[in-house]
């Protein structure tokens, strides 16, 4: 089975962001990007699928800068096999990624794809669901638990309530959620391995899609800020203060 | 301009998180449609047809929608969806797991968590775990949004209820199957629309202690949530999650106890009315946000709490 991984370069979950002061976006100069951490976990399931010798072969793939090659370099390092990074300078819609990924799968055929239920940065969670409609290939989202099953696959996924159980055919599209697996690290050993790994560049314009412009971002601002109250003394003058001042209880 | 709700429910009760759905509809649509599909679910029909302002209910009933499985409400909305000028579920794993799907196959964008309405094509919405806030033009002709519950008001009035359009259409493709579902059983308000929780972190050490958030939560009557950190290490159950990865909540109270504050945390809860912060570590980043801030040990604390709460 050939497993596609999609992956996000994103600023680093423990940066604290700054929004530009223009209202254009938020500041990207000289800070760290990582994988975006759903992804990780997407990638460190497709290994372990390759290690249990249930895939064949796992590509990671990304839309982006070139700067995500340094992304692609990592999921080389934590097991993929190969990489395809669709370069672009442009940002790009969910709608639009989805479409550059269905091409993508169209030339690659793989059984399955796996992302990761969102990224931190945009929060949308939407690539993965438009992939499958675009592909008309069915979804399982959120899942938190994975059994193969020769051509179909059952998935936990974490619902609001608590947790479903859905079977799905082969090949389909898997969003993850946190907890489906503990990702690896990637050894020293591995990292220089993954550098002579094959990374194909494919330029977006050259694939022959037409994407259309679908949302246009007027402004990106800091929200309200929250400030600090009082420390109170004991749980005596938080009740009261709850009842009295806040009036809440 | 006319626009479609997709009511969630569970084929008996209606989920509150339409009544703010709804709420967000009626600032783009006088006569917002409300789509019911399930599987006997008249009940549920009948729920919506009551609230304020609603006049029209579109209820699909068929065993093939017993679960809702993306794939055949996706193709069941295409088929009705020209008509529409937007598309609105609550921003729910419901909500989430279902709109792209139909706004790919529209070939159109689709704004989440929606948390402001400006015009019938400009929307507010955050973005980075809640710390930017994103306003976007839509240009397409159909807007697909999933609404941010909490920053609408619900809808609670009601009214001697409107007519019900039966519409019959059965549509299971066979590539998806339920297998089951494991819910998590609780007494307690529900937490996205609960007015007051109470939340435990790792600082409550392990399932069993955390009971005593349990505790709290009872005499006030609110409901139990919990940080990634109490979720990962075991001591309750994920869909108890408030976070970016979670639940967004947005009550009047509430009660962060041996929580750090970690931005994925504040993500879910920093629209609270009021914060209070129990937690050990004066410099907790929660105290920073934290209305109320009282430093101390919880398993002391907590206890008082309850004492002086129920003798009150």
């Amino acid at each position: 089975m050939k497993i596609l991984v999609a992956v996000k370069r994103v600023i680093d979950p423990y940066v604290k962001i700054r929004v530009k002061g223009d209202g254009t976006g938020v500041d990207k100069q000289n800070i760290k990007m990582s994988m975006n951490p759903f992804d990780e976990i997407a990638m460190e399931q497709a290994i372990r699928l390759l290690e249990q010798k249930i895939a064949t072969e796992v590509i990671a793939v990304t839309v982006g800068t070139e700067a995500s090659q340094e992304t692609l370099r990592q999921a080389l390092a934590l097991g993929a096999n190969r990489a395809i990074l669709v370069s672009t300078a442009k940002e790009h819609c969910s709608l639009n990624i989805a479409k550059i990924l269905q091409k993508i799968v169209n030339d690659e055929k793989p059984d399955l794809v796996l992302m990761g239920k969102q990224a931190i940065d945009g929060d949308n969670n939407q690539t993965p669901q438009m992939l499958a409609a675009l592909l008309d290939w069915p979804q399982a989202t959120f899942v938190s638990g994975l059994t193969m099953n020769g051509d179909s696959l059952e998935a936990v996924r974490e619902v609001d309530g608590g947790l479903e159980t859905l079977g799905v055919n082969l090949p389909a599209v898997i969003s993850v959620d946190l907890r489906l697996n503990e990702p690896r690290y990637a050894s020293l050993p591995n990292i220089m391995k993954a550098k002579s790994k094959p990374l194909t560049m494919i330029a977006l314009e050259t694939m022959g899609l037409e994407l259309k412009e679908h949302i246009e971002v007027l402004s990106v601002t800091a929200p309200p800020t929250r400030s600090g109250g009082v420390k109170v003394d004991s749980v005596e003058e938080l009740i009261n203060k709850l009842k009295h001042e806040a009036k809440v209880l | 301009m006319s626009t479609l709700v997709i009511v969630e429910h569970n084929n008996k009760l209606m989920h509150p998180a339409t009544r703010n759905t709804f709420a967000a509809a009626l600032q783009l649509d006088k006569n917002p449609v409300l789509l019911v599909v399930g599987h006997e679910c008249q009940a549920v029909a009948a729920q919506a047809a009551a609230m304020a302002g609603v006049h029209a209910v579109w209820l699909v009933d068929s065993p093939c929608y017993a679960h809702p499985i993306a794939e055949n409400i996706c193709d069941l909305v295409l088929s009705m969806a020209s008509s529409f000028s937007a598309i609105l579920t609550p921003a729910s794993t419901f909500g989430k797991n279902l709109l792209p799907r139909i706004a790919a196959k529209l070939d159109v964008a689709q704004v989440s968590d929606v948390t402001r309405i400006i015009d019938s094509n400009t929307f507010e919405h955050p973005i980075y775990a809640g710390n930017a806030i994103e306003t976007v033009r839509v240009l397409d002709k159909i807007k697909a949004l999933t609404i941010r519950t909490t920053a609408f008001d619900a809808v609670h009035d009601e009214q001697s209820s409107c007519s019900i359009e039966h519409i019959d259409k059965a549509i299971s493709g066979a590539k998806t199957r339920f297998i089951k579902q494991e819910l998590s059983r609780s007494e307690r308000p529900e937490l996205g629309s609960a007015k007051i929780v109470v939340s435990g972190g790792r600082g409550l050490q392990n399932a069993e202690k955390f009971k005593l958030i349990e505790d709290l939560a009872d005499v006030l009557g609110a409901a139990v949530g919990a940080s990634r950190a109490a979720v990962d290490a075991g001591f309750v159950p994920n869909d108890y999650q408030v976070g970016q990865t979670g639940k967004v909540v947005a009550p009047t109270l509430y009660i962060a106890v041996g929580i750090s504050g970690a931005v994925q945390h504040l993500a879910g809860m920093k629209d609270s009315k009021v914060i209070v912060a129990i937690n050990k570590d004066e410099d907790a980043p929660i105290f920073q946000i934290a209305s109320y801030g009282l430093v101390g040990d919880l398993f002391e604390l907590v206890p008082q709490m309850i004492e002086q709460l129920k003798t009150a």
